[in-house]
């Protein structure tokens, strides 16, 4: 049987990619341009068994979402720039609580209230150091219909296997794009489900790390009592201040994500006439379509260019791009926003090759000639 | 009915962090007593707070507990309540965390008529950082950030309550126990959202720099002015001035509680 497949848009197919991981538990608040997942999950997810609320605030919806997860649910919110600004405050909790959860960032323009109806990019480093405090991130930026499904499957299974709240970033382009897309069959993509203790209730501590980076969390109203707070605490989930304690914690937890093994399972990109590539166009989300276009058009002229797309943004793929910038005269990062990934791109290539960017920040999308423009600037 | 105060309790949790003449340590035996009670399975119970020195309560209760963000108690327990609709979840905090940077989550919460147990511990101040005014504190008194007297008007939590839709609003005071978890027992009965207000004394961060001369001075105060709803009803306005009503102020028993609500839904999306 042929598979199911449909035109729909991006925020829709967030929507059916959150349902196919497994979702049960939705808490949002209204902001374009990404009400249409809400609006989806709204109608899809009572239908599995599943909860959606429309909170009060998007930091409400924030807590919802981190309670609704310590029940066991698999939990999702979505939202925009101002909305991610407003849960800065509970991403960090659920960072340090080590709570998974999955945020939608449909990316729009501008700081502020900023151009609402408009693509950007200028999140990417709000999704990385947004919440104060060291901690460790995750964020996933797709740039097709398709992929915005694979990809929020992707990160419900990073957030719970590493039990953390887990970024998706796609801009509004889209997010409100239509495109086909193939349904993936129950059981064709991997479902991760987070890890379930094993010991007793009486042995349980929700931070004992000693079987591993990632402890396993048990669910409210399980066999399982624990205490959960925002505060550092120890292997107990009890406050602490003791230095030690305090200390290895606050590394743990980055070091969940940021070690060579996790760095391995979590990174993820794609390589486009990459092989012999002298200028490499290192971007993401709907600017690396553009920029695959003019990898095409540049081929055409005998230029040697290549596409480096990170699907994975956080943690940044420091290792590869090393490597590119080893092997390019030059690095070119079209970003829809005045300069943000470059600056790690410029940080990991420590000078081996020429760093330079495009950027567009008028609420158009970056254009394939801008980016030949730049290309042949600097060749 | 005897209470084992010690089952509830975690092992090696006390002394608690609450200063001598504080009545958060009074109000947390009430709850206990009102989850001994209603037999509440603790493994089953959900005890969720935001920031502040009230809000440490439920690091020494023995049951789920999650100690949040400020203000973000309500929230957070929404989603645990809607989640799991079958858990016993009981909110504690106080007047700071739970209606100024709380307040919108509270008033939804009460409008929603979700089956939480809200405690809210009103000390008129914030204590934990040092004594700076909150919505509750009386016009005119001093607060380390009202040095020259508090200018605002006050919120009445009970009427915040009842005005957002909450279907179980009570108010009684830390010189009360015996009425404390009567209130709360019958709170957690309630099938909707439940506000017991405790009005609470801090006497290291309000007492002191209002001149009270002691903590039993403060005490006295909540005692001589509580005045049960049935004995205001036969007072006059002037009798009224300067008091506060204790007891049931609100129990409507016919709004359809909120996860009920949703629990229909369910079943129509299903049978769509």
């Amino acid at each position: 049987m042929a598979k199911k497949s449909a035109l729909v848009q991006g925020n829709q197919a967030c929507a059916h990619g959150a349902i196919y991981a497994g979702c049960k538990f939705f808490g949002g608040y209204p902001i374009t341009p990404s009400t249409e997942v809400a609006e989806e999950l709204s109608a899809m997810l009572p239908k599995v068994g599943g909860k959606f609320i429309q909170m009060e605030d998007e930091i409400g919806a924030m807590a919802s979402v981190i309670g609704a997860s310590l029940t066991g649910a698999k939990a999702l919110t979505a939202t925009s720039g101002p909305g991610v600004s407003l849960k800065q405050e509970l991403i960090g909790y659920a960072c340090i609580a080590e709570v998974p959860c999955v945020i939608i960032n449909v990316m729009r323009g501008g700081p502020s209230t900023g151009m609402p109806t408009g693509p950007g990019q200028s999140d990417v480093m709000q999704a990385k150091w947004g919440t104060h405090g060291d901690h460790a991130a995750i964020a996933l930026v797709p740039e097709s219909i398709q992929e915005i499904f694979e990809e929020t499957v992707r990160a419900f299974n990073l957030a719970e296997k590493y039990r953390m709240p887990v970024q998706v970033l796609y801009d509004e382009i889209v997010g409100h794009m239509r495109e086909r897309i193939v349904f993936p069959e129950p059981g064709e993509l991997e479902i991760i489900d987070r890890e379930a203790p094993t010991v007793s209730p009486e042995e349980y501590k929700p931070f004992d790390s000693s079987k591993g980076q990632v402890p396993p969390l048990a669910a409210f109203g399980s066999e399982y009592k624990y205490h959960v707070t925002g505060l550092n605490k120890a292997a107990d989930g009890f406050p602490t201040t003791k230095a030690e304690l305090v200390d290895a914690e606050e590394r743990r937890q980055v070091d969940k994500v940021e070690c060579e093994e996790a760095r391995a399972d979590i990174e993820k990109n794609e390589e486009y006439m990459i092989e012999d590539a002298e200028i490499v166009l290192w971007a993401y989300g709907s600017s690396a379509r553009s920029a695959r276009y003019a990898v095409n058009e540049l081929r055409k002229e005998g230029i040697k260019a290549g596409l480096f797309r990170p699907l994975t943004l956080w943690p940044f793929p420091e290792k590869r791009t090393a490597e590119l910038a080893e092997q390019a005269k030059a690095i070119i990062v079209p970003e829809m926003n005045l300069g943000q990934m470059i600056i790690e791109v410029d940080r990991v290539a420590q000078g081996r090759c020429t760093i330079d960017g495009v950027h567009r920040v008028d609420g158009d999308p970056l254009n394939p000639g801008q980016i030949m423009a730049k290309v042949k600037e600097v060749i | 009915m005897a209470y084992d105060y010690e089952s509830s309790i975690r092992p090696g949790k006390l002394p608690h962090i609450w200063c001598p003449g504080c009545g958060h340590g009074i109000v947390m035996k009430g709850l206990i007593r009102a989850m001994d009670t209603c037999e509440l399975d603790r493994k089953n119970t959900a005890i969720v707070s935001g920031i502040g020195c009230a809000s440490r309560l439920p690091g020494y209760l023995d049951a789920c507990t999650l100690h949040t963000a400020h203000g973000r108690a309500a929230a957070f327990a929404t989603g645990v309540k809607m989640a799991k609709p079958g858990m016993n979840v009981i909110c504690v905090g106080g007047d700071g965390d739970g209606t100024a940077i709380g307040g919108n989550h509270f008033i939804h919460a009460c409008r929603r008529n979700i089956d939480l147990t809200y405690v809210i511990m009103n000390n008129y101040i914030y204590g934990m950082t040092g004594g700076q005014f909150s919505p509750c504190t009386p016009t005119g008194m001093l607060a380390s950030t009202t040095p020259y007297g508090n200018p605002d008007p006050v919120f009445d939590i009970s009427k915040l309550a009842i005005g957002a839709g909450a279907t179980f609003v009570a108010r009684t005071t830390a010189m009360h126990p015996r009425q404390i978890d009567k209130l709360i027992t019958q709170g957690i009965k309630h099938k909707g959202m439940a506000i017991i207000e405790v009005l609470d004394d801090c006497p290291t961060s309000y007492g002191r720099r209002n001149k009270f001369r002691s903590v039993i001075d403060m005490m006295k105060r909540l005692k001589d002015n509580a005045v049960p709803v049935k004995a205001a009803a036969k007072m006059t306005p002037e009798q009224l001035e300067g008091k506060f009503l204790t007891g049931v102020l609100y129990h409507d028993t016919e709004l359809p509680e909120y996860c009920e609500q949703y629990e229909a839904l369910t079943k129509k999306a299903q049978n769509a």
